[in-house]
């Protein structure tokens, strides 16, 4: 049995495909789904990364991983939906882009936290430190 | 060239101009329209997800008690979100949603209920100034390209709303008015109740039981979290099917302003032609009546 991963924005679909496991961050941990794991309904943590671990093996081998702005994960019955508000996979960040904007939404002290969070969570997911 | 024929003539010149502007709006809507449905369809797997998750938390906690879902006892204070178009050339598009709207806001008023209606697009706008009725909240600019900060937006400002006391300017019901895309060629107004919270029952869902989950941190927090998005998504949703059908309804008015045109045309081109023709044959006789007292002249 494997994982039916569904990772979803309101303007489309960002990933979907089978996976062996699956890693998130919800507001109580880290979570590892792995199949037959019972239902769960979790808010993600601002700005984590979700790591996937596809049954068809990816360009650069191993996990894929996207970056979550905020979001939902519900598991059920070996249906894996993550609902995000923002997200991107590691792979498409333009990590340059994402550097500038970081620093902009850093200087602007306040009211930015979450979305430094989601750039910081864009180029970990790139395989970044930040 | 005598003056009717002339007249004629420039009537030809501007209907074939206009229905080359109608021709242009058709074709533009007829490409359009895919991608409008496109990205419809591209966001039914982030509405249904939600819906399932809040199907969720409520099957689980019979009781929900949650702002968001209870009955007012006695409503006084009702939010109308109204969908309309920005640009016009769409037919009996906003007009028909606009009317839909009135009548939901004589209904509420005979139960009453007080209306403020929030507007998006141009033309629901303007038709609310110019028959100075006071709006609560307007947006415009992307009403054929909907993105889901518009919905945000939106969506921020009515719970805003909903989340105050009735005193305070709140509001006890959210409802919404829009066009449903039915096809290419029928589009629906509709009001849907948005809240208090009616859950609509997903069309497709997974067969058998709803699963018994597991709530990271809680299922209050969870509700919490989940409702506004929830409402967000359905406004979403409204907003490209909105989309969908204005820019289905644009290009039927295009289309039957155009085949109008083209039928103008043939009438006004055999106009032209009798015209042209009374003229050729008034000089014919005005010459041969000229000829022939030149004739009767020299004779006598």
């Amino acid at each position: 049995m494997t994982l039916q991963v569904r990772l979803v924005v309101p303007e489309g679909e960002i990933w979907a495909g089978a996976a062996d496991r699956l890693v998130a961050k919800t507001l109580d941990g880290e979570i590892g789904i792995l199949s037959s794991h019972t239902p769960v309904l979790g808010i993600l943590a601002a700005g984590s990364v979700v790591r996937i671990l596809p049954q068809e093996p990816t360009a650069g081998g191993g996990w894929l991983q996207a970056a979550v702005g905020s979001g939902f994960l519900s598991v059920a019955a070996d249906r894996v939906s993550i609902l995000a508000r923002d997200a991107v996979l590691g792979s498409h960040v333009d990590r340059a882009a994402v550097r500038a904007e970081l620093e902009v939404a850093m200087g602007e002290a306040d009211g930015q936290a979450t979305r430094a969070d989601y750039l910081r969570a864009q180029l970990r997911a790139a395989g970044e430190e930040a | 060239m005598g003056a009717q024929l002339r007249a004629v003539r420039r009537r030809i010149a501007t209907v074939k101009s206009t229905a080359k502007i109608t021709k242009a709006q058709e074709l533009i809507a007829s490409s359009r329209i895919i991608k409008a449905q496109q990205r419809a369809r591209a966001a039914e797997p982030y509405a249904r997800e939600i819906t399932a998750a809040v199907e969720a938390v409520v099957s689980r906690s019979s009781n929900v008690n949650h702002p968001l879902t209870t009955e007012p006892e006695n409503p006084t204070r009702a939010a109308v979100l109204i969908l309309t178009s920005d640009r016009g050339f769409c037919g009996g598009y906003n007009a028909q949603v606009l009317r839909e709207a009135q009548a939901l806001t004589a209904a509420l008023a005979g139960r009453g209920v007080e209306v403020m209606p929030f507007v998006s697009g141009r033309k629901g706008i303007g038709w609310h100034r110019f028959r100075d009725k006071p709006m609560a909240g307007e947006w415009a600019g992307y009403s054929d390209t909907p993105r889901h900060h518009n919905a945000s937006e939106i969506a921020s400002a009515l719970l805003d709303a909903f989340r105050r006391p009735a005193h305070e300017g709140g509001v006890d019901e959210l409802h919404i008015v829009y066009t449903e895309f039915v096809s290419m060629l029928t589009q629906r107004p509709v009001i849907h109740r948005l809240l208090p919270l009616q859950i609509v029952e997903a069309t497709e869902r997974a067969p058998g039981p709803i699963p018994v989950y597991d709530f990271e941190p809680s299922p209050e927090r969870v509700l919490d979290e989940l409702l506004p998005w929830y409402i967000e998504s359905r406004i979403f949703q409204a907003l490209l099917d909105a989309a969908a059908a204005e820019i289905a309804a644009r290009r039927r008015a295009m289309k039957s302003a155009t085949d109008n045109a083209n039928e103008l045309l043939e009438k006004l081109t055999r106009d032209a032609n009798k015209a042209r023709q009374a003229e050729i044959t008034q000089e014919i006789s005005e010459i041969v009546g000229g000829a022939n007292a030149l004739a009767d002249a020299g004779r006598s």
